[in-house]
């Protein structure tokens, strides 16, 4: 695509290696690099003396907005939720709306990394390393939400079902609780599987090349004492599994559970059983659409055309189109169930979803989440890096603006017109929203910065299973 | 909405509007307390001068939240006065209907709370445990009255109103929890306290709406006493509930407005 790419300037010790555009009959890793110019490769970038100028230009913003995080929950804790735009009628606003946002965008690499894993598909390997680390930030970004949604946020333990004094537990009929043991299991088993797929990389490979005392310890000390003898790896690869068995239903549970927190009440524009499905593609489409995003930029920053080929990109995108369009079949369902369902509450909300002052949000959202990812039919757009990342992005906000239309305009138009209301978020509202994307970025920097981008172990067993040169047709 | 009716049809069929068929179900449950404490209002009576408003919020410690608050829509009434219109908008007929906590037996509210923090009591009253509540604010999406109000900034502290001038009988509530009408649990204690000493049943209650309301609007009282006046009301054909089709069988019920008004073909020549 462009004769001197932008990295290899930057990065002079990369190996020679596949600067060509992508085809969509790209193996899943072209022919060029070795095992040990991969494994060279991938920890030069992690073990660099001096982080990349782009690196630095990413962090600083993606830092200060992390700052405005801390200052906006702070100021939070200090003042009430009343600093944000909530009020009555609409009592869940953007907490809420940026929960189910983030706990969406997160299912991405535990679909990628634990489901395809079961399956044994090979072009895993190249994207499940980024896509967990993505799922790991996206499920921390997810997780704090609820908690400072809370009136009382420090009291949030009572949603344990704790042993104390007064003998008193959490009431075990509300969504929300099992929403919260959703989330607690799927951010812990996150970070666990994320953990554990690293380990052996950090031992054999990252320890074993740093060049300095402190990071031989640093990385050593995290590879919790794994030696890599045949007896580890047996029970390393059994642990792996089994782990994995675990992760691919979650994130069909934890999406249907945030889909109930909605349904299991009785509001106008929520008391639907379409909504765990409905929440379970909305959560796929996102996934993609952000491994999609990450991975684009950082092939080209990293140079790692050779391992995420033309191949992933029609693939994912492939995986966006259906998604996409089973999320069209969940809003098609959603016009109709209201009709046919003939509740006067459900009609009226309905129209002024798609008519109201607020239309043009659920508008976006059909276009930028149903029409604009259409374009993945063609083959020649799945290859396109500009267009897709514009499309991610695009499905990034659509989803944005459809978790807005089920939270705020759902609750301003309930059963009794007097209890009507309207929604004006805050700077504090926009502030926590920002301040968590900086709170990913600044995570998802990091990891790339000192930890290996692909899972090389993996890598390395995929590259040996690889038909030689000469065997090629 | 208001339940409305025009003379004649309810001449035709007394009973058009009575609520009192059985929904279907699969599981109720039955509080067995000695007293069963229900509400009638009487929508023929309201004149909707917010009297009831004003002594709930005396009564009950009721935050005012001032201008900003209010703008901000977030107001704490207890009780409200719902406005209904009919006919041309230069002049129109209006309606008013208290909307108070219905104190449904098959209450929304309590099956959403993460932690229980609203529960039922065996007189039937759904009582708010103010201590135990974290402010999930799940309570509020589920009521489809709308009738509970959140403490979004520690708005009692912020109060002009001096500590002496606020009911001892009733808790102030903290920043971050929420509270809506007790069907002044007070008055119902200090009752039972009377009545216990007395060594005999539970008498009257007046909750502070229905000692405010001038026009006699509020019946509050014993349900299960055949012989109360509330029980007489609920008896009455205009007795309906509010958004019935939710199937949330409130303790608050409404006695329907009757109008009578002129035939628009016998209408004036002028």
């Amino acid at each position: 695509m462009t004769d001197i790419p932008f990295s290899r300037a930057l990065h002079p010790e990369s190996p020679i290696g596949g600067s060509r555009p992508p085809l969509s009959r790209d193996p899943v890793v072209l022919p060029g690099p070795s095992i040990g110019s991969m494994t060279d490769q991938i920890c030069a970038i992690a073990l660099r003396e001096r982080a990349f100028l782009w690196w630095w230009i990413a962090m600083i913003p993606a830092s200060l907005l992390t700052g405005l995080l801390v200052a906006a929950i702070l100021w939070l804790f200090y003042a009430g939720v009343g600093i944000w735009g909530i009020d009555w009628p609409v009592v869940w606003g953007f907490a809420i709306i940026n929960y189910v946002w983030w706990i969406a965008i997160a299912s991405g690499g535990t679909f990628i990394s634990a489901l395809f894993y079961l399956t044994g598909v090979e072009w895993r390997t190249s994207l499940n390393r980024s896509a967990e680390t993505m799922t790991v930030f996206a499920a921390a970004c997810a997780g704090i939400y609820p908690i400072l949604h809370l009136g009382r946020p420090w009291l949030f333990y009572w949603l344990f079902p704790f042993p104390n004094t007064m003998t008193l537990w959490p009431q075990f009929r509300s969504p929300l609780l099992w929403d919260f043991f959703a989330i607690f299991t799927y951010v812990t088993s996150s970070i666990l599987f994320w953990y554990l797929g690293l380990i052996p990389d950090l031992l054999a490979t990252m320890r074993d090349r740093a060049a300095t005392r402190r990071k031989q310890l640093v990385y050593g000390a995290m590879a919790l004492g794994f030696r890599g003898s045949d007896r580890q790896w047996r029970h390393y690869h059994v642990t792996y599994g089994v782990l994995a068995a675990i992760m691919a239903p979650l994130v069909i549970s934890v999406h249907s559970i945030v889909g109930l927190d909605f349904a299991g009440a009785a509001t106008v524009g929520w008391h639907s059983t379409e909504f765990p499905p409905f929440f379970v593609f909305g959560a796929l489409l996102s996934g993609f659409a952000m491994v999609l995003l990450l991975v684009i930029p950082l092939r080209r920053l990293l140079s790692l055309e050779d391992f995420i080929t033309g191949r992933h990109f029609d693939i994912l995108c492939k995986m966006l189109l259906v998604s996409s369009l089973c999320l069209a079949y969940a809003y098609m369902m959603d016009a109709f169930t209201v009709f046919y369902g003939a509740q006067r509450a459900e009609k009226i909300m309905f129209i002024d979803k798609v008519s109201g002052s607020l239309a043009p949000v659920y508008w976006a959202t059909i276009l930028l989440n149903v029409l604009l990812p259409q374009l993945m039919w063609f083959q020649r757009l799945r290859l396109n890096q500009a267009l897709i990342v514009v499309i991610s992005l695009g499905v990034i906000v659509g989803m944005w603006c459809e978790r807005y239309t089920i939270v705020v305009m759902s609750l301003r138009r309930t059963h009794l017109a007097s209890a009507w209301g309207d929604y004006h978020p805050t700077f504090w509202d926009w502030a926590t929203l920002f301040g968590t994307v900086g709170l990913f970025a600044s995570g998802i920097f990091l990891c790339v910065r000192f930890l290996p981008v692909i899972s090389m172990f993996e890598m390395r067993a995929l590259l040996q299973s690889r038909p030689r040169e000469g065997e090629r047709q | 909405m208001s339940g409305t009716q025009h003379l004649p049809s309810i001449a035709k069929d007394p009973r058009s509007l009575a609520t009192d068929k059985p929904e279907p179900h699969l599981y109720r449950w039955k509080p067995e307390g000695p007293a069963a404490w229900a509400m009638s209002v009487d929508l023929n009576a309201c004149i909707g001068c917010n009297a009831c408003v004003v002594a709930c919020q005396a009564e009950n410690n009721i935050p005012v939240v001032g201008k900003e608050q209010v703008i901000r829509e977030r107001e704490m009434h207890w009780l409200r006065i719902d406005r209904y219109y009919e006919g041309s908008s230069t002049a129109p007929d209006s309606y008013f209907q208290p909307v108070l906590c219905m104190h449904c037996e098959e209450a929304p509210c309590e099956t959403v709370c993460p932690v229980g923090a609203t529960v039922h009591d065996s007189e039937g009253l759904n009582v708010m445990v103010y201590n135990r509540c974290i402010g999930t604010r799940f309570c509020s999406n589920n009521c489809p009255y709308k009738v509970r109000r959140f403490n979004y900034f520690a708005f009692a502290n912020e109060e002009q109103r001096p500590p002496e001038a606020r009911n001892p009988d009733v808790t102030v509530r903290g920043r971050g929890v929420m509270e809506k009408c007790t069907f002044c649990l007070q008055r119902i204690a200090e009752a039972r306290i009377a009545a216990d000493r007395e060594n005999r049943p539970v008498g009257e209650v007046r909750t502070a709406c229905q000692a405010a309301c001038p026009t006699q609007a509020f019946t509050f009282g014993n349900m299960a006493d055949p012989d109360s006046e509330v029980a007489k009301r609920k008896q009455s054909p205009l007795d309906y509930a509010l958004l019935a089709d939710q199937n949330t069988r409130p303790r608050v019920t409404y006695e329907a407005r009757i109008r009578n008004p002129k035939p628009p073909n016998e209408g004036s020549g002028g």
